[in-house]
This record gives structure tokens, sequence and C-alpha cells, in this order.
């Protein structure tokens, strides 16, 4: 049983490890998930899919379909694109990239198997799948791109046929010179490859939109994590008043970065709903997630690494490609995990010497984008498997290069050679620690005994560095309409209590609970006190909602904020009412107090006399209990935080198969809000990390057929595979906010698979073999062993 | 396409009677004709638990089975377990541990969570964390790395076998 601790430096609230309030209303099977959400005159969608991975589109026939039993519309490409403006998945930072326009259906051609090519609206989802079989599609087949070293072959066929190459985006950074420092030292180098996986959300996507022609306005409830974002997008791209158009994301299913990108079905669903004037919903089932949620990673990262006889890092130079599908996913494009690959390399060393090159390259599959720790498992894994393969070159334990090469106390504030700028990270303390949590000589001496009698255990362990709380430099100056500013309206209702609309969102990690924490201690009322909203456009304040590790750092910054204006107006009422110098009150447990904690009024009878007796009020004095506050981090660009994970697996050399014994994370967040939940966002994060490691791939077939989409032959971690995961927290709080809250949503997948390649080569060392590609399967360790 | 056919069916301890296309999943049924959100579709092909309701008190996958089928017998779902406070020490338990997060596979996980403790309970044993995560291997989890889970009904477990202990000395 793993104990959650309350923060050593934790208040009333913030610090406690306290239960979600909203996780009881899920628990009695009261939530309340998009496809849950019925509405009168509803019609639901269906959609025919490409069983081409990349053919020209001829004639459709939909005549029989539309006549079909409650069916009330077969839609093509062509209905949509009178009324949608086409998007294209480009920032304007990232220099010379390009990418196809999209629009909801495709006109002439499609790109993957299984893109949506005809929309049927019926009466009934059974319907509208009956109808898809009474239509006719001309295809015609061509070669497909799919191999991600062959997509960039001279004689490759090309995905835009006006284009040069398949090459969507390319960039170099470079820092000092490595050539240099190459010369005369030792180096290791890697060529790692890892798979496509994806998000299987429980919930699949879901969206339901409502479009009323009588005030043209549209209402869309979606299962997303950024209900604002599309608000903007659906305003834009359909040509609605954006104060019109009302997004609500109820209960979400899970999304881990998977439900914030553009879907053509959702702009189908909103297009549709348009065009018919009546609500229609559209719920992917789980076939129909694998072949259109956007899948992750894809990489091939060849990498090496410069290392004195000192055992000190001279430099690093890296080659990433990274294949990303048909076009750049929008608004957020495909790029930015390869970015942020090429800039996490080698991010917690000392280095000055530092080549990167990113190539980004189209194939005829699944758009690839952002899901959870974008491009962190990567650059973690690539660097500390260097870093292993140096330590063993040099005869060094991992541990203590580690310690030899960290960027150390007295440079910060520190800038990496890729540019990121960290405040502060606790590099060295988090190793330490792990080493005592592990107790890693123990384990050592364990290893080397049970060696002795053919069982091969491998330890393995590797630092992270994770981006949180993001400033416009993310997406807002590539000219993205994401916003990374938050909003909060906290209202002090007549009876006391406090209702507090926000602009971050819920997916089940917590957000309203910690807000709740937040906005109780900052006011000095009991949580139960107040009642926090998420989710809806139209009854919470825009902002950038919850993504990239943002909610805790500037969602709570926001709400802490909110709740010392609120508590100010409080007090400015209560001196008016009691006389007294509002310098000299506070609010404890939901009164007003003296200074020394003396009742004076309940915040009730404050609420009674603003709203109902205003007149008592001196003029002058504004009976307004209602605050809004907006907060953008103005500091650093990014809060880096830092953390470091231990990983124990054995390994059966004659079957392959990888026994997950033990998993440590010691991780540092800054302030840590609510260690319960933060210690289950790591602990989920470390599971999809292993997922990545050990089962979860995406795999296509020579002619771009995605061969194993579904439930059954898609591994995922299940609970009899998995180990207990032991955490423990170092606290460092960021000055650039009050609240000192960095995010830490991506720790547990940043480093779980790194860690995880670092144990089963460890334990693959004294056989002469080590795998380099994840997921780490039985047959690629048999295949390491020669066995098969 | 077949005609709808009568069935009757007890759900959550009311007799309800409706015509029903032959094609129509149970979970379907119970979500779309009766409103029974709280079981919900994951996979549709059995593998991911979340749909998971009792049928004349065992577990079984609702989308695996058509509603005609369902004819003539008992269905419990979570929201009828919860009604009647049959999960009410496990859904205390998730809570406290916060064993669920976005709470979609939460249902299905409960119901079997409490069969197999029935099980236990029949059999006079406390189960090992290695038998929970081995119950649990039906039910898929993308949230919380199961650990909270196999906690929750560890804690649940340990109170019912002390309270069978305390009844074995009485």
């Amino acid at each position: 049983m793993s104990a959650t601790t309350d923060s050593p430096n934790g208040g009333r609230y913030i610090g406690r490890g306290l239960p979600r309030p909203g996780a009881k209303r899920l628990l009695a099977g009261r939530g309340r998930y998009t496809d849950d959400v019925v509405l009168p005159r509803m019609l639901h969608a269906a959609f025919l899919r490409s069983p081409y991975a990349h053919a020209r589109l001829g004639a459709i026939d939909v005549s029989e379909a539309a006549a079909m039993p409650g069916v009330h519309r077969v839609l093509t490409g062509t209905d949509f694109a009178a009324i949608c403006t086409p998007w294209i998945g480009t920032l304007s930072h990232f220099k010379g990239m390009r990418s196809a326009p999209q629009l909801p259906l495709p006109l002439d051609k499609v790109v993957w198997a299984g893109q949506p090519v005809v929309m049927v609206v019926a009466e009934s989802r059974a319907e509208a799948e009956d109808a898809l079989e009474a239509i006719q599609v001309a295809f015609e087949e061509l070669e497909a791109v799919v191999d991600l070293d062959a997509a960039r072959g001279a004689q490759a066929p090309r995905i835009d046929a006006d284009a040069p190459d398949n090459v969507l985006f390319r960039t170099r950074i470079e820092s000092g010179s490595t050539e240099t420092a190459f010369e005369g030292a030792e180096s290791v180098a890697v060529d790692l490859r890892f798979g496509r996986h994806t998000a299987v959300t429980m919930e699949p996507r879901a969206t339901l939109a409502d479009f009323d022609p009588g005030e043209e306005r549209l209402t869309v409830h979606q299962s997303t994590q950024t209900p604002y974002q599309f608000q903007d997008l659906y305003a834009r791209h359909f040509g609605l008043s954006e104060a019109r158009v009302r997004v609500i994301a109820p209960d979400v299913g899970g999304s881990f970065g998977m439900k914030l990108h553009v879907y053509h079905e959702d702009m189908a669903v909103v297009g549709a709903s348009l065009l018919l004037k009546r609500p229609v919903k559209f719920t992917a089932d789980r076939m129909e997630a694998f072949a259109s949620d956007i899948h992750a990673r894809d990489h091939r990262v060849r990498a090496r690494l410069a290392v004195g006889p000192d055992g000190v890092f001279r430099a690093i130079e890296v080659d990433d490609v990274t294949g990303v599908g048909p076009f750049s996913a929008y608004p957020r494009t495909s790029a930015v995990e390869g970015n942020q690959v090429v800039r996490l390399i080698g991010a917690p060393y000392r280095l000055t010497d530092y080549r990167a090159d990113l190539t980004v390259v189209a194939q005829n599959k699944v758009q690839m984008s952002q899901y959870r720790a974008v491009g962190h498992p990567i650059a973690c894994a690539v660097t500390e498997r260097l870093v292993d393969l140096a330590a063993d070159r040099l005869g060094l334990d991992p541990f203590e290069i580690r310690r030899r090469n960290y960027v150390t106390e007295e440079m910060y504030p520190h800038t990496t050679p890729s540019g990121y700028r960290f405040e502060r990270l606790s590099l060295a303390s988090c190793l330490s620690k792990l080493h005592d949590l592990m107790d890693y000589p123990a384990l050592r001496a364990e290893q080397a005994r049970l060696r002795e009698r053919g069982i091969h255990r491998g330890i393995g362990i590797a630092t992270y560095v994770e981006i949180t709380n993001p400033t416009p430099a993310f997406y807002g100056v590539g000219g993205a309409h994401i916003s990374a500013q938050d909003g909060c309206v906290l209202k002090l209702t007549p009876a006391g209590e406090v209702q507090c609309a926000i602009s971050i969102t819920e997916q089940g990690q917590g957000s309203e609970a910690i807000v709740g924490q937040i906005v109780a201690e900052g006011l000095g009322v009991d949580r139960d006190a107040v009642r926090v909203l998420t989710g809806d456009t139209e009854t919470t304040p825009s902002g950038g909602a919850t993504w990239a590790c943002r909610g805790a750092g500037i969602g709570g910054e926001t709400a802490l904020q909110a709740s010392r204006k609120l508590k100010a107006r409080i007090l400015e009422i209560a001196a008016a009412i009691l006389q007294a110098e509002a310098g000299n009150l506070d609010i404890r447990e939901g009164a007003v107090t003296d200074a020394d904690g003396r009742a004076r009024m309940t915040l009730k009878e404050l609420g009674n006399l603003a709203y109902y007796r205003s007149d008592l009020l001196p003029p002058g004095v504004s009976p307004a209990l209602t605050v809004a506050h907006h907060f953008a981090p103005r500091g650093y660009p990014f809060a880096f935080t830092n953390g470091i994970h231990g990983s124990l697996v054995e390994v059966d050399v004659e079957t392959g198969f990888v026994t997950l014994l033990k998993h440590w994370v010691v991780e540092d967040c800054g302030r840590v809000i609510n260690p319960l939940l933060v210690d289950e966002q790591i602990r989920g994060g470390v599971v999809q990390g292993l997922g990545a490691a050990f089962f979860e791939e995406c795999r296509y077939g020579e002619t771009g057929q995605l061969l194993n989409g579904s439930m059954t032959d898609y591994l995922v971690p299940m609970a009899c595979e998995m180990p207990d995961i032991v955490i423990r927290h170092v606290e460092t709080p960021t000055k650039d906010t009050e609240l000192g809250a960095k995010g830490v949503g991506e720790a547990g997948t940043a480093a779980s698979s790194g860690a995880a390649l670092n144990a089963v080569n460890d334990a693959l060392r004294p056989l002469g073999a080590s795998v380099s590609q994840l997921p780490m399967t039985p047959e690629r360790i048999l295949r390491a062993l020669a066995v098969i | 396409m077949i005609e709808p056919q009568p069935i009757a069916v007890t759900v959550n301890g009311a007799r309800v009677r409706r015509f029903v296309e032959p094609r129509v999943s149970l979970a379907d049924f119970l979500r779309r004709d009766l409103g029974l959100t709280g079981t919900h579709l994951g996979c549709e092909v059995g593998a991911c638990g979340a749909c998971i309701v009792n049928l004349d008190g065992r577990p079984v996958h609702a989308c695996l089975m058509l509603a005609v089928q369902a004819d003539g017998m008992r269905v419990d779902t979570v929201e009828g377990l919860s009604d009647s406070g049959e999960l009410a020490a496990l859904q205390a338990a998730f809570h406290a541990r916060n064993a669920l997060q976005c709470g979609f596979c939460t249902p299905g996980i409960l119901v079997v969570a409490q069969d197999f403790l029935r099980a236990c309970r029949a059999a006079g044993r406390m189960p090992s964390r290695a038998s929970i995560r081995d119950a649990l291997s039906g039910n898929y989890c993308r949230c919380t790395g199961y650990e909270a889970i196999v906690d929750a009904i560890e804690s649940v477990a340990r109170s019912q076998a002390e309270a069978a202990l305390g009844e074995d000395a009485a």
C-alpha cells in the first residue's frame, strides 16, 4: 500500500492529499460524458472510410444510401468545401514548414487508410451504418509512403504532388563546435527506434453539434481538453460569430493530449449540424479511434556522445527523423514533438557543444501529434541510453557518471545549448534520494547473486527535465490561437458560499479539486463551501485550458490571485459595515475576523447584506462580490521541472518476456498542491510510458494498412503486468508565481520508458546483447539475444 | 433488419418491458432505451471491461450480449448497485484512495471487484495483491496505472476479512 503524505510546506488545504469531490459522482455511474448527452431531434453520423492508404478519389454514388430508411442526408467533400475554410497545420516560428490544407472530407484524394470520405446522417447510428454499405466510391489506388526511411528516398512516391519531397519541416540546432569536441574524445553512439503508439483513451472521441438557426447559435458538446480553442476554430472556419459559439466539455473519459487536435470528423459534425439545422452526434467506435485518433512518437534517432577520460561529457550530436502522417496536425502542428526531442536531449547535463538535426517526414499513416509528454520520452531515452553506454565504456557506475555531469547548483539560472532556460532544478538531490529509496547497493548485490543462478535482472535509471507552465513562446508567437493565460471568476453567493468558474479543464486529473483547495485557502473558507465550474465556454472565462502541464502552475496561480482579489472586496465591505480598517480584518473558516482571529461576522451575514440590503452600505462602497482575474506567466518562458526514475526488471532469456518488478520515481514539480493527486498522475504516467516501452505499437503493413487497430490486437498495460510504483518528492517552487507550482502530468511518462530501456539493457549486458527499439517486445529481445 | 421483439427484463430491481431490435446489444439497450449511461462502451468487443454489469448476479460484458438474450433475466448496473448500497464500501475506498481519474472504466471495475470480493468472502481468504491484479485482468484503465485500484480493493478485502474474523470470534 502506498502511503501519501501531506507536503511539509503545506497550509490548511494547499499541500494536503485530499480526495476529489467530483469523484463520488463518477463512482456512482453518474458521470456525464459526451455520448451520454441526448438532445431533442438529434441525428447520428457515421463515416465511410478509405480502405486505401493513398488513392485518388473518383465518382461517389450515394443515391441508394440516401434513399435508405432513417437516412436524412449523405454528405461528401464538396458539401463541406462550400461552408468550411481549410485548415493548415503550420506555425510561423517553424520556418519553412509546410502542410497540405485540410477539409472535413476530401475532394480528390485520400491520404491514409481510415480517412473519412462520406458522411451519413441518420435517425440512429445503426441506420447510418446500414447506409454506408450502399455507397459506391471509385478509388484509384496510389503507391503508399509507409516506411520512415523510404519516405525520404529520392524515388519515394510523393504525398503532395506539387511538393519537392515528403519532408514537411527541417531544422538544425547548433551550439559551439561538436566536431572539435569529438576529436580525441571517447564516443558512444545509439541508433534508436521508437514505435508509433496512440492514446487509447477509455472514452473514444465524441462530438455533438447543435446549431440553432433562429439565433445563429452553435453549441458543441465535445470530449475535449480545450473548449476555448474549439470555440475559436469553429467560429473562424465556419464563419460564425464567436460569441454565438459555445463549446461544452462535459466529463471527459481520458484525453492525454489526444483530444485537443482538430479531427476531420469533428469539423464534419459541426458542418452537418449547420446544414441540417439539427443536433448531430458522432462517437468514434474503437476501430475508428485507432484509425483516426492522433498517433504519437515514431522516431528514428541517431546520436553520439563525446566523453573525456575523466567521465565528463563534451558534446552530443543528434539526427532525429520522425514520421508524422500525411500532413501536420492542426492547430499545434506535428513538428512540436520533434522540436522538443532535439531541444531536450542532453538537457540535464553540462554541455556547450551540441548539434541536432530534425526532419519531419510525411507518410500515408494516421496523423501524428502531441500526446502526453510530447517529445520527452524520446529525448530522455536517447540521452540516458548514451549516458549508460558512456558509463559502461569508462567503467563508471550509472549514478556516478550522472553526478559528475549534471548542471550544478551554482549554474542557475542555466541556459542549455538548445536555448532552454532553467530557473532552478534539483538534479543532484533527486539522484541521491533515488539512490537511497532504491537501496541501490543492495539491489546490485542481489542482481549479482541471482545472475549466478541464471536469473537476469536489470537496474536502470533515467533523469528527465520536463517543460511545464508554457508562455505564449509555445504557440502564440507562431500565430496559433492557443491561449497561454487563464481566467477565473469568483463569486461570493448571498449565502456566503463561493462559486469559482475557471478556464482550466478537468479530465480526471483533479483540476477542479486543486482549484477548490487553492481558493478555499486563499480566501479563508472551508473547501466544502467552494464549488468549481469548468469546461464550458459560456460560463467560464476564456483561457488556455488544460495541456502541456499548465493547470496547476498557471490555472492554480490564477485562482490564488482571484481569491486574493475577492478577499480584498469582502474585507472592504466588512470594514465599511464594522467600521474597521480592512487591513485589520481577516477571513478565517468562513467568517470575517479581527487580526487576532476573533469572529466579527459570518460570510453569510456579509453576503446577505451586500445582496439584499445594499442600502446599508456607505455610498461609494460597491456591493460587488464577483471578481474576475486573469493571469499569464511573465518570467521564464517555461517552468522546467526535473526528476529521476528507477526501474527493476527481470528478463527471461528463453522467452524474451520481461517482468517489471518495481519502479521508483523521485520528482520535483515545485510546490505540491495535493500529493494524493500528484502521486496518481505520476503513477498513471509511468504506466503509459511502460506501455510504450513494452507493449504499445501501431503496426503497419507494406501498403499502409494498420494491422492491429483493435483493443484485442493493440496491447496496453494491464493490472497484472504492472509493478508497484514508489514515489518521493523534492520541492523547488518556482519564484515566478506566489503559488510556486509547476506541472506534473508528463513526469511519469517522460522517463519510465528510458529507465526501462536502461534496465533491460543492463540485464542483457552480460550476455553481450542490447535492444535499441521500443516497444521491447519478447520477439525483439530474443532477436537481440540471437535466439531467433 | 428483423422487426423489434418484446422483452421483459428486471433492471436494478424494476421490471421493464420494451420492444427492441434483435441486433441491439444489452449495453446499447441500457444506455439508449433506459438512459442508464453508467454502463460505458470502450471497445464493443469484450476486451476493455467498461461495460460490465451483473446478469442474474454474475458479471457479464453488456457489449457482447444482445438485449433480447436478457429477456426474463435480472440486470444490475452501477446505478442500481450504488442505490442499493452494495458498492458503498468499494466506492468509499476508491474515493479515499483516488482510485479513479476520468471514471470511464470505473463502473466495470466496481462490478468486477464486488464479485471478486464476494468470492474471497465465500472462500474465507484474504486476497494477495497479485490475485487482485489478476482479477482485474479484464479491465483496462488508462489513467491510474492500477496501483490505487489494487490498494482500494485490498483495503476493502482487509476490512471484510477482519469483520469475518470478528464474527468467528463471536
